[in-house]
C-alpha cells in the first residue's frame, strides 16, 4: 500500500496552475516582438496554424501522460519504457537549469518594484555629475532608463569575462524570490494550489487596468496601427513560420516536465483534453492581450519620443535664428526650414548636422524584446505618465506573478519527481526536499504512442479519441518537433561563433561580442548535461538489465 | 554740448557692450514657453529690471556693493527675446572680469529668475553653467525599508507553515488511528501494481454488510 497522492483541491486549482505555468514573461514580452517583426496582424496566422497543429495536440498529451502515469517526468517516462527514463530525468535537469536564471528574474522584477515606491522615480532622472554642473556623462550617452538597468541594477561589467563585485541588492532580492518560491511550494499542492488563483488572475486585472489607461494615452492609436497593419509578405518568410512554432512550444512550456507534474496531481478522471484546450487557448488569447496593450504603451513612447525630437529641433532653430518664442511650431516647422535654408544658407548649414531628423515611423519600429522591452522600454513610458508610481508597482507586480507563477511550475517539474523517488522522499519530509530544489536546456523528444495508450485515456476520460488527436500525435507534431531540431541545430552550426551584447559604458550603447573560448565549453557542458541523460539511462537500465538476467536463473 | 556728451555716451556704451565683447555675456528668456497665456511682453522695463537684478547681484560681491544700475549695461536686443550684456566699472570706462559676474549671477541665480517668474532652462544665461539641484537622498534608501518589510513578512510565513507542519506531524505520530481529515485531502489508499495504479476503491461511499458484524464483538469461542 502506498501513502496517498496528494491531489488539487477542484479541477479549477489544476486549470489555474497550468494557466499560471503557461502564462509568463514571454507572453509579455517575447510574442509583441515576434509580431512586430514577422508582419503584424499577419502573424498571428501561422500563430494559430501552429496553436491548433502544434500546441493543443502536444499539451493534450503532456497532460494526459502525467494524468495516467500520476507520477513525475522520470516515473512517468520510466513507466512507458524503462529505456526512456533519461527522456525524464534530461527534463528535471532542463528544470533545473531553468529555475536558475528564470528565479533571476523575478529577483530584478522585485528590485524595480521596490524602487517603484520613491517620488520621482529613481529611472526617470540622471544622476548629477562630480561637481554638480550636469548629468552623469554614461546617463546623458545613453538614457535614464538605460542607465539605471544597466549600471544601478546590474552594474554591468563590459565584457562576459570581467568579473564585477557581488551585487549586494540583487543578491538580497534574488534570496527573497527564492523565499517567495519556496513558500508557496513547501506544502505541496495544498500551498501551491492557493496561490494559483493569485498567480493566474491578478496578471488579468493589470493587464486590463493597462488596457483601459493604455488606450487613452496620447499617441497610442500610432502604435496600435503600426502593430496590426498586416504585412503579407513575411507570411512567405520562412522565419516567422518557425518563430510561431517555437513560440506556441515554449509559451506552453511543453516538455520540461511541469505540466506532466502538475496532471499527475489530478484525478484520474479529470478531462484533461476539455483543459488542454481551455488552457492553450487562453494562453494564445493572452499573449495577443498583452501585445494589444504593449502596443498602446509603445505607440505612447514613440509619439511622445518623436514630439521631444521635434521640440529639440524647435528649440535649436529659434535659439540660432533668434526666432520669437512660440513662433516655430511642429505645424510650419517644415515650411520655416524651407525659408531659413534659402535666406540664410551659410547659418543654415552650420546648424544643419544638429539637427536630428525625426520621425514617428523609425521610433516605432525599434522593436525590442524580453528585458530591453520590460526594464528599459516600458519604464521609459511609465515616467511619462500620470501618477508614475502606481503604475509602475502595478505594472512589476503583475511581472512577479507572472514570473512565479512559471517558477511554481519549474520547480514542480523538479520536485515531483523527487518527492516521488522512494529513496528520497523516505528519509526527508516535504518541506527539506521543497527547500533543495535548484536549476535547464531544451529537450526535443519524439514520442511513441503504444494502442494502451489510446485505450488508457478512453478509461480515464470516458470518451474515445477524436481521429483529429491521433492524427497529430502519429504524424504531424513530431515531424515539427524534428524539424525544428533540425533547423536550430543547423542554424546554429551554420552561424559559427556565438555572439552577445554587451553594454558598453564609454557609447552608452550595446556592442555584439564574441562569446570567448571557456564560456563555449560552460553552454557545451550544459546542453549536453541534459541531453546525455537520455543515452546513458537507456544504457545504464539495458546493462542492469542485462546483469539481472545473468545473475537469476531464466524463468518462463 | 549735450549732443556731443550723449553721442559719446552711446559710442563708448556700443564700444563696451556688444555681441562677443570681453566679458559679456548673452541672455536668452524663453518667456512664451514658460508662461503661456500668462507672458508678459519684454520691453523696456523689463529690461530696467533686469538690470537691477544684475545691479543687486553684484552688489552681494564684496568689493562691488557700490555697483548701480546704470553700470549694466544692454545691447542688440532681439525678437527671440536674448540680448548681451556687460557691467562696467565705476568709471565706465572698463568691463568687470567675467570671472567675477559669473559668480555673483550663480549665487543670486535663484532671485533672478523669480523676478521674471521663469527657471534656470527659460532663463539661460549662457556660458554661466547653473547649479543643478542635488535629488533628495533620504538617509535610508526608500528601498530596503519596503524590502525589509516584505521579507520579514515571507519569513514569517515560512515559519508559520514549517511549524504548523512539524507539530501535524507529532500529533499524526502520537494518534494513529486519528485521521486528520482537514489536513490531508485525499485519504484513498491507491494499490499500485506494475508501477500502474488500479483504481481507487471509494472507501468513503462503501456501505456494510451487516452479515458480517455482530452486536458485539466477542472473540469467537475455540
Amino acid at each position: 500500500m502506498e501513502k496517498a497522492r496528494p491531489l488539487w483541491a477542484n479541477p479549477l486549482q489544476f486549470v489555474f496552475a497550468c494557466i499560471s505555468y503557461s502564462v509568463g514573461l514571454g507572453n509579455v514580452w517575447r510574442f509583441p516582438y515576434l509580431c512586430q517583426m514577422y508582419g503584424g496582424g499577419s502573424f498571428l496566422v501561422p500563430y494559430v496554424i501552429m496553436l491548433i497543429v502544434e500546441g493543443m495536440p502536444l499539451l493534450y498529451l503532456e497532460l494526459a501522460v502525467g494524468q495516467r502515469m500520476r507520477q513525475g517526468s522520470i516515473g512517468a517516462w520510466r513507466t512507458i519504457s524503462p529505456y526512456l527514463g533519461g527522456v525524464g530525468l534530461a527534463s528535471v535537469v532542463v528544470s533545473f537549469f531553468l529555475s536558475m536564471y528564470y528565479n533571476i528574474i523575478n529577483a530584478w522584477a522585485f528590485w524595480y518594484l521596490f524602487h517603484s515606491f520613491q517620488d520621482p522615480l529613481p529611472w526617470s532622472v540622471c544622476p548629477l555629475n562630480g561637481n554638480r554642473t550636469g548629468y552623469d556623462e554614461e546617463c546623458e550617452k545613453a538614457s535614464s532608463t538605460q542607465y539605471f538597468w544597466y549600471r544601478k541594477t546590474l552594474n554591468i561589467a563590459p565584457a562576459i569575462q570581467d568579473g564585477g563585485g557581488v551585487q549586494w541588492g540583487q543578491a538580497l532580492c534574488l534570496v527573497l524570490a527564492w523565499l517567495v518560491v519556496y513558500l508557496c511550494t513547501l506544502r505541496g499542492t495544498e500551498s501551491t494550489g492557493k496561490v494559483v488563483y493569485f498567480t493566474a488572475l491578478l496578471p488579468y486585472c493589470v493587464l486590463i487596468i493597462y488596457l483601459v489607461r493604455g488606450l487613452t494615452l496620447h499617441g497610442a492609436t500610432n502604435g496600435l496601427a503600426y502593430m496590426f497593419t498586416p504585412k503579407l509578405d513575411q507570411l512567405a518568410n520562412p522565419k516567422a513560420w518557425i518563430n510561431a512554432a517555437t513560440q506556441i512550444f515554449f509559451s506552453l512550456g511543453l516538455g520540461f516536465g511541469s505540466l506532466i507534474a502538475f496532471a499527475s496531481y489530478n484525478q484520474p478522471s479529470t478531462n484533461c483534453q476539455k483543459h488542454a484546450i481551455i488552457v492553450s487557448l487562453i494562453n494564445s488569447a493572452t499573449s495577443i492581450f498583452a501585445s494589444v496593450v504593449t502596443f498602446s504603451i509603445y505607440g505612447f513612447k514613440a509619439t511622445f519620443n518623436y514630439e521631444s525630437c521635434l521640440n529639440k529641433v524647435i528649440l535649436l532653430l529659434t535659439n540660432s535664428f533668434d526666432l520669437e518664442d512660440g513662433f516655430l511650431t511642429a505645424s510650419n516647422l517644415e515650411q520655416v526650414k524651407g525659408y531659413l535654408a534659402s535666406a540664410f544658407p551659410g547659418k543654415y548649414s552650420e546648424v544643419l548636422p544638429q539637427m536630428k531628423n525625426c520621425s514617428l515611423e523609425s521610433e516605432l519600429a525599434t522593436a525590442v524584446q524580453g528585458t530591453g522591452l520590460s526594464f528599459i522600454v516600458y519604464t521609459e513610458a511609465i515616467k511619462n505618465m500620470a501618477a508614475s508610481q502606481l503604475w509602475s508597482v502595478l505594472y512589476f507586480f503583475m511581472l512577479l506573478m507572472l514570473g512565479i507563477g512559471s517558477m511554481l511550475g519549474n520547480t514542480a517539474a523538479i520536485l515531483t519527481p523527487l518527492t516521488d523517488s522512494k529513496v528520497i522522499s523516505s528519509h526527508l519530509p516535504k518541506e527539506a526536499i521543497s527547500g533543495e530544489a535548484g536549476g535547464s536546456s531544451r529537450v526535443q523528444y519524439f514520442v511513441g504512442c503504444p494502442r494502451e495508450f489510446e485505450s488508457d485515456l478512453k478509461a480515464m476520460t470516458g470518451r474515445t479519441l477524436n481521429w483529429y488527436w491521433k492524427v497529430m500525435w502519429a504524424g504531424v507534431s513530431p515531424l515539427l518537433i524534428i524539424s525544428l531540431f533540425v533547423f536550430y541545430l543547423s542554424d546554429y552550426i551554420l552561424t559559427g561563433t556565438l555572439q552577445y551584447q554587451a553594454w558598453d559604458a564609454s557609447q552608452g550603447q550595446l556592442v555584439t561580442k564574441d562569446y570567448p573560448l571557456y564560456t563555449l565549453a560552460i553552454i557545451g557542458l550544459l546542453v549536453a548535461s541534459s541531453t546525455m541523460c537520455i543515452p546513458l539511462v537507456a544504457l545504464g537500465t539495458f546493462i542492469a538489465r542485462r546483469l539481472q538476467g545473468r545473475g537469476a536463473p531464466p524463468v518462463a | 554740448m549735450l549732443c556731443l556728451l550723449f553721442f559719446l555716451v552711446t559710442a563708448i556704451h556700443a564700444e563696451l557692450c556688444h555681441p562677443d565683447a570681453e566679458n559679456a555675456f548673452k541672455v536668452r528668456l524663453s518667456i512664451r514657453s514658460a508662461l503661456g497665456d500668462k507672458a508678459y511682453a519684454w520691453d523696456t522695463n523689463e529690461e530696467y529690471l533686469f538690470k537691477a537684478m544684475v545691479a543687486f547681484s553684484m552688489r552681494k560681491v564684496p568689493n562691488r556693493e557700490t555697483t548701480e544700475i546704470s553700470h549694466v549695461l544692454v545691447c542688440n536686443v532681439t525678437q527671440r527675446v536674448s540680448f548681451w550684456f556687460v557691467v562696467t566699472d565705476p568709471s565706465k570706462n572698463h568691463t568687470l572680469p567675467a570671472v567675477e559676474v559669473q559668480s555673483a549671477i550663480r549665487m543670486s541665480r535663484n532671485r533672478i529668475n523669480s523676478a521674471f517668474f521663469l527657471n534656470d532652462q527659460t532663463l539661460e544665461f549662457l556660458k554661466i553653467p547653473s547649479t543643478l539641484a542635488p535629488p533628495t537622498d533620504p538617509s535610508v534608501p526608500i528601498w530596503i525599508i519596503i524590502f525589509g518589510v516584505i521579507f520579514c513578512i515571507v519569513i514569517v510565513a515560512v515559519m508559520l507553515l514549517i511549524l504548523s507542519g512539524i507539530r501535524q506531524r507529532r500529533r499524526m505520530s502520537k494518534g494513529p488511528t486519528e485521521v486528520d481529515d482537514t489536513e490531508e485531502k485525499c485519504e484513498n489508499t491507491i494499490t499500485i501494481e506494475n508501477g500502474i495504479p488500479c483504481d481507487p476503491l471509494d472507501t468513503k461511499g462503501g456501505r456494510i454488510n451487516d452479515a458480517f458484524l455482530t452486536e458485539d464483538e466477542r472473540l469467537t469461542p475455540l
